[in-house]
């Protein structure tokens, strides 16, 4: 199974998480390394997350990071700057960009979308 | 169920007014104890409920008269008449003239003055303009320059909630280990804020405070200097309270291993086994 369809189901089986992110109708990037990730959400879902392969598709926002950086927030204890995204952006770990409006609307869903990657094992 | 069977907290909340520059605060306030009075002062955009486990531990309340008050604008204490029609920006002179106003409303003698984040600032400017007036001073994570690194307009906008975007904000300062409940209580304040109040009191924590080029003038033989801050301050880290320790000769820094921004709501318990050594120290 890959990274992307365990995150999904984690997220969809996240019914606190869902109810957060009603609200949420959108097509948002997620970048590791140097590959990028379209997920898909509707009414807080994730429908489909797929590999950005053609780059006039982008989503409405962008978050990206390197793959060891995103590891490190995975871990069941993360370390001090790599434990919330925004820990990550005020050390410059990640990089935010496109229209933000929607993100910081729904900020704590986001975060916790993200970080429901997390494993349970350090 | 009777009145013999309620068991009260020792905390005994009450108002004042204060007034300055001919403007009337009505200020809220808590108090518990006695012995040497220990004002607390909140961080931005929160309230004195910050405060309740320092307030309500006997160990502490022996020796000590905490008094924790919400600034004008936050809590329960009213804005001044007219607020409406400005917005809310916390100067560095408003912020002392407010905490001086109420030491001498209050009648309070040679104080011990603690405060969190901003309220970390400020102490240290205190430190140096009333050396003789405060007994010590202990900043939680507090120093003397920061660096922002968001754009605080989006925490005052119609299209943006403020109270979920500032709870949201400032959870990415507080300890992955601290306990879920405090770890919600500290945000659920945050949710609580007026529009617009965290964005103003950022504008002292993130710029017109600064006080990096002053704080090595601080005589900690008159006014003693304790810093405590979270290994996973975000804001306030562990870096830039160090470099502020470096700056005032004589000051104590401690960082707390599995702490974050809030030490006194997020993880109560392990705060005090830091704070009862300062306290006890003072003591003597």
């Amino acid at each position: 199974m890959q990274l992307t369809d365990t995150w999904m189901i984690r997220i969809n089986s996240n019914q606190d998480l869902l109810k957060r992110g009603q609200w949420v109708n959108l097509t948002f990037t997620f970048g590791i390394e140097n590959t990028d990730y379209l997920f898909e959400i509707i009414n807080g879902k994730v429908n489909s997350i797929k590999k950005r392969v053609l780059l006039t598709k982008s989503g409405v926002f962008r978050i990206h990071g390197q793959s060891v950086s995103w590891e490190k927030h995975w871990l069941k204890k993360p370390p001090r700057d790599y434990h919330d995204i925004f820990a990550m952006l005020a050390k410059k770990i990640i990089i935010l960009e496109g229209d933000l409006t929607p993100f910081i609307q729904n900020l704590q869903y986001f975060k916790d979308l993200i970080a429901s990657n997390r494993t349970s094992n350090d | 169920m009777t009145n013999n069977e309620i068991e009260f907290e020792d905390i005994i909340g009450r108002y004042l007014t204060i007034n300055i520059n001919n403007e009337n605060y009505r200020i809220y306030v808590e108090e518990s104890g006695a012995g040497i009075p220990l004002i607390c002062l909140h961080t931005a955009g929160s309230d004195a409920r910050q405060f309740r486990h320092i307030l309500n531990d006997k160990k502490i309340t022996a020796n000590y008269r905490v008094i924790a008050f919400d600034l004008p604008w936050h809590g329960k204490s009213n804005p001044p008449e007219g607020f409406e029609t400005k917005e809310y920006k916390l100067t560095t002179i408003l912020y002392k003239q407010i905490i001086m106003s109420f030491c001498k409303a209050y009648n309070v003698n040679q104080p011990v003055i603690m405060g969190c984040s901003m309220g970390g600032r400020v102490v240290l400017h205190l430190a140096l303009e009333h050396s003789n007036y405060f007994r010590a001073v202990i900043a939680l994570e507090g120093a003397d320059k920061l660096e922002p690194y968001y754009d605080l307009d989006w925490l005052y906008r119609p299209d943006v909630h403020g109270g979920l975007v500032q709870a949201a904000f400032v959870s990415s300062q507080i300890a992955p280990q601290s306990p879920d409940n405090f770890r919600h209580e500290t945000l659920w304040h945050y949710m609580q804020g007026g529009p617009g109040i965290f964005k103003g009191d950022l504008y002292f924590y993130w710029h017109d405070g600064d006080f990096d080029n002053r704080s090595s003038l601080i005589d900690t033989k008159k006014c003693p200097v304790y810093l405590l801050s979270g290994e996973y301050d975000c804001s306030c880290t562990p870096e830039r309270t160090l470099a502020t320790a470096s700056r005032i000769k004589g000051s104590k820094a401690t960082i707390i291993p599995g702490m974050g921004h809030f030490p006194m709501s997020e993880n109560p318990e392990l705060f005090k086994t830091y704070i009862y050594p300062i306290l006890d120290e003072i003591l003597i």
